[in-house]
């Protein structure tokens, strides 16, 4: 990497998300994935003649909140664009989009990488229709040997919304970090199932590379073809290379779009036709301006959930480190609840959390069961919180008393009990254990007084033995140490 | 004469009393277009069993005194542009030939619900672009009252039949005059509504923000029952207007005393023929005295709305048309890749002025050249608009010849676009506003051809559009009917 010594990529990242709304953007065919080809269609969605759109209300309203949550402004009018362009999936040869002034505009997302948070820039999240899909067949799919291709309208017509960051990443680490997060987003405000390998959430990067505190941008590259998080880092990490190498060894970058290659690890030149593309936009004649006035947008703030950013500056306000609380608040959504119920019940925050983000998150995956279906409640998470620091039971004996709460044997106190792993705190009982222990060791006892410090450890464990691992270590060294001196 | 000559409101009262069948009216309407059809070729499709079929279930209806309305059992004709469930709908075009749609467009509906007896879908200009008819690749459509004649356009089939009598009233569509100047130069009443009073689901679009589907009929009367009948909120259209409709029959025969008309200035002199511009002359001194408050008034930018309409209107129908590819419908020409495939359908698909549309929308619509072009059109929209509202502060409604001349032989225009552009000199203006028009016949030239009389209104202005038209028709006194195959009407 020390040829990148001196270099700076400027990367941008488009990323399209399939809004889970019931029915379709402009008309109301189901938007369902996994069905039956062109089950899901009708005039409006396959391009027939005279069909008209009609813009759907949630998807609106759905655009709207991820705006919000991007911390974007929000058009009060937005207007809907036909962008022209030829292709077999496209069933009006145009899509219906937006162009010069979109829902979302001019707003930002928080990013931890490494440590340190970085701002990124959102240029705009625009809503759009998606197209058809074709399924080139014969010759291995490819569509330039292919023999056929067979187009499903199924997808045509899904609400999309295409959100555009601004050239503010700069490293490969930064747009991966940039994509999970949005993703994060995406999930908690429950507007698309944004998974990657079905393609309902895609992303683009446009990458440059130009030599640190130049002010000028270099040559733009757009990038495609990242199924993961991890292709998209590597994809973006590979190219900044490429393109520094290709500088640095007396070339130019020229401005084309690459396919990412996931076998080979590396970045091939797209066959273009021609140079740039036309798409001749102009306002969509069939709709009207979109409207979302002062009311509607209160409403819709009102409705938006508790963000990834917030929840953790939630957490760290509750003491637990940045890295534990990024783990927490990426953590299932009803184990959060039992941490927060544990927390209002009075629970050390930061125990509780390693609990939910530890030993109860290894049970359920050991177990193979859902957070939703486990007994745990706050309430007795904080319990068995409690019972470890005022030392009922062991730290060891405490992922038992959880073992038995998640089994159903119900709350921790009683699981202890039953499980007979309440530790011997009475000082008296321990005295007599600790009494018979001596009275069968006179060696130890004659190699301490000598001043064999160490031989403590050993009579700790005898006592310990004696008591079934029930008596509470701290007392038993406690009481053996009065009685050796 | 025969019931096919009657007028809707003649035809629905016969009906209603149970003195005609619709059976028996249909049954005129078709036999008088086997007739005309060898010389006018008005109709694309005729659907005969389906209309005699709607007729039968019209007179169940009316034998239990239960008709849908006044509608029902009347024989009416739709352009072949507007979506008929099963029955080909072409728009005229080579590139639809045999498509048969798998709906019906709202209008189609709402004339079914309320019991018309569909004759059939008319020739148009290839997807309504054209003011002859002759851009049909099914061949041109006659006038009626001159087989050597255009029909005007793009409308021509359907103001031909309704002049014929081979319907009774007929929908056409009006994108900058398609339904008024046909209906001028076919001495029938043609009127195009306020955008959105009349879904567009279901009408093969031209130029989505010009097109408005609007009545033929033989009548002032007529043409607002058949609009009453399908205007309408419709949720498909999301351009459809939101608010209250008017009743418009109910603004009939109310007189024009101490209404203000005024005279589009622009609208005369040089391309006006002088039989036109004396017919218009006289109506409207005939206007003034019966108590109008006739005044001439200028809207300025109706001058430089011609070039602006043929700017917007091709660049929205490069997009409409795109659809058109040979993948899901309509013409299919093979190629070695898709794209060679979809050239080729598209080349071989549509016509000469079609192809021309598309290409200047698309060169208007390019990058660098947007601004100059329809960016400069959407400017002079807005200033047209600004001008209307000026004028409609002064007046009630403004007047103009429908057309500049009244039917010219086949042919004459069809080799020079320009010329044949300038037929809608008079049209285009309203509906780069948004705003109704109406062509009535007010009289016959030296050769024994309509003239048209158009009244405008600002948006909305229906009802006094028709106040005015009624009052039109009862100066005008016109009742000649076309002499054709025989047949005397």
């Amino acid at each position: 990497m020390s040829v990148l010594e001196g270099w700076e990529a400027v990367i941008g990242i488009e990323v399209h998300v399939e809004l889970l709304t019931q029915s379709k953007m402009f008309c109301g065919c189901k938007v369902g994935f996994g069905d039956e080809p062109n089950m899901n269609v009708c005039p409006t969605c396959l391009g027939l003649p005279g069909a008209l759109p009609v813009p759907n209300r949630t998807a609106i309203e759905w655009i709207s909140k991820i705006g919000m949550a991007l911390n974007c402004e929000i058009s009060e009018t937005s207007v809907f664009h036909r962008k022209n362009y030829f292709y077999a999936d496209l069933p009006k040869n145009y899509q219906i989009s937006q162009f010069d002034i979109p829902v979302c505009h001019d707003g930002f997302l928080d990013v931890a990488v490494d440590g340190d948070t970085v701002r990124i820039g959102i240029e705009r999240a625009h809503q759009e229709e998606d197209t058809g899909k074709s399924l080139h067949m014969g010759e291995g799919g490819r569509i330039h040997a292919a023999t056929e291709t067979l187009l499903d309208f199924n997808r045509s017509g899904v609400p999309l919304v295409e959100i555009v960051s601004k050239p503010d990443i700069r490293t490969a680490a930064q747009a991966r970090a940039y994509a999970q997060e949005l993703r994060n987003v995406i999930l908690e405000l429950d507007v698309s199932d944004a998974k990657l390998e079905e393609g309902s959430m895609r992303f683009d990067a446009n990458i440059s590379v130009r030599q640190e505190g130049a002010p000028e941008f270099g040559t733009k590259v757009e990038i495609k073809n990242m199924n993961s998080f991890r292709s998209l880092e590597r994809a973006v990490a590979y190219e900044i290379e490429r393109q520094v190498d290709e500088i640095t060894s007396g070339g130019t970058v020229i401005q084309e779009t690459r396919h990412w290659d996931e076998e080979a690890g590396v970045t091939h030149g797209m066959r273009t036709k021609e140079g740039s593309s036309d798409y001749r936009y102009f306002t969509e004649p069939d709709l009207v301006p979109i409207v979302i006035d002062a009311t509607w947008q209160a409403e819709i703030r009102q409705s938006l959930p508790e963000l990834p950013a917030e929840r953790r500056a939630r957490y760290a306000d509750l003491g637990l480190d940045p890295h534990l609380a990024g783990v927490l608040a990426g953590a299932d959504a009803d184990l959060r609840a039992v941490f927060d119920h544990a927390v209002d019940a009075g629970a050390d925050a930061k125990a509780a959390a390693i609990w939910i983000t530890g030993e109860v998150t290894a049970w359920l995956r050991r177990e193979d069961t859902a957070p939703g279906d486990s007994p745990l409640t706050g309430e007795w998470l904080a319990a068995l919180v409690a019972m470890v620091s005022d030392s009922k039971v062991s730290a060891s004996a405490a992922k038992d008393v959880l073992d038995g709460v998640m089994r159903g044997e119900g709350a921790p106190e009683a699981v202890a009990e039953g499980r007979d792993l309440i530790q011997i705190s009475d000082a008296g009982a321990i005295a007599a254990a600790v009494d018979e222990v001596l009275a069968a060791n006179p060696d130890a006892v004659e190699r301490y007084q000598a001043g064999e410090q160490k031989v403590v450890g050993f009579l700790v464990g005898q006592v310990m033995r004696a008591t079934q691992g029930k008596a509470e270590p701290k007392l038993v060294n406690e009481l053996l140490r009065e009685k050796l001196s | 004469m025969t019931a096919a000559d009657l007028t809707i409101t003649q035809a629905a009262a016969g009906l209603a009393s149970g003195e005609m069948t619709s059976t028996q009216l249909t049954e005129a309407v078709l036999d008088r277009a086997a007739m005309t059809e060898a010389v006018l070729h008005a109709y694309l499709t005729m659907d005969r069993d389906g209309a005699m079929a709607a007729a039968a279930e019209s007179d169940r209806r009316h034998a239990r005194k239960d008709p849908l309305g006044p509608l029902d059992g009347i024989p009416i004709a739709l352009k072949d542009n507007m979506c008929t469930h099963g029955v080909e709908t072409t728009a005229s075009s080579k590139i639809l030939a045999g498509y048969r749609p798998p709906y019906d467009a709202t209008v189609v509906e709402r004339l079914r619900s309320q019991g018309a007896v569909i004759t059939g879908k008319t020739n148009l200009d290839e997807f309504a672009m054209g003011s002859s008819t002759e851009n049909s690749a099914y061949g041109a459509t006659s006038n009626p009252w001159d087989p050597d004649r255009v029909p005007g356009g793009s409308s021509g089939g359907s103001a031909a039949v309704v002049a014929a009598g081979s319907a009774l009233g007929a929908l056409g569509s009006d994108t900058g005059g398609s339904i008024r100047q046909p209906a001028a130069l076919c001495g029938v009443v043609g009127m195009k509504p306020t955008y959105g009073l009349v879904s567009r689901f279901g009408l093969i679009a031209f130029a989505s923000s010009l097109d408005q589907i609007g009545p033929f009929t033989r009548t002032v009367t007529d043409s607002a029952l058949l609009l009453d009948a399908i205007a309408g909120f419709d949720p498909r259209d999301a351009t459809s207007f939101r608010g209250e409709y008017p009743n418009f029959s109910d603004a009939i025969g109310r007189g024009v005393q101490g209404l203000r008309i005024g005279v589009v200035k622009e609208f005369s002199g040089e391309g006006f023929e002088p039989a036109v511009e004396a017919a218009c002359s006289s109506m409207l001194d005939r206007l003034s005295a019966t108590g109008a408050d006739v005044v001439e008034v200028s809207v300025p930018t109706v001058d430089a709305a011609l070039s602006a309409y043929y700017l917007i209107a091709p660049a929205e129908c490069s997009a409409n048309l795109a659809r058109f590819d040979g993948i899901r419908y309509g013409l299919r020409v093979s190629g070695a890749t898709t794209e060679e495939m979809m050239a080729r359908s598209r080349a071989e698909g549509f016509g000469p002025e079609v192809t021309r549309r598309i290409l200047l929308g698309t060169y208007a619509l390019s990058a660098g050249y947007y601004d100059a072009f329809y960016g400069k059109a959407l400017e002079v929209r807005a200033l047209l608009q600004a001008d209307f509202a000026a004028a409609y502060e002064k007046v009630d409604v403004l007047v103009s010849p429908t057309s500049p001349f009244t039917a010219f032989k086949m042919g004459d225009k069809s080799q020079d676009p320009l010329a044949m552009y300038l037929c809608d000199i008079c049209t285009i203006p309203s509906n780069l506003a948004g705003h109704p028009g109406i062509s009535i016949p007010i009289g016959l030239d030296e050769s024994g051809l309509p003239i048209g009389f158009q009244v405008m209104a600002p948006a909305l202005g229906e009802p006094v559009m028709y106040r005015v038209a009624a009052e039109v028709e009862r100066l005008a006194t016109f009742d000649a009917r076309p002499e054709l195959a025989g047949v005397t009407a």
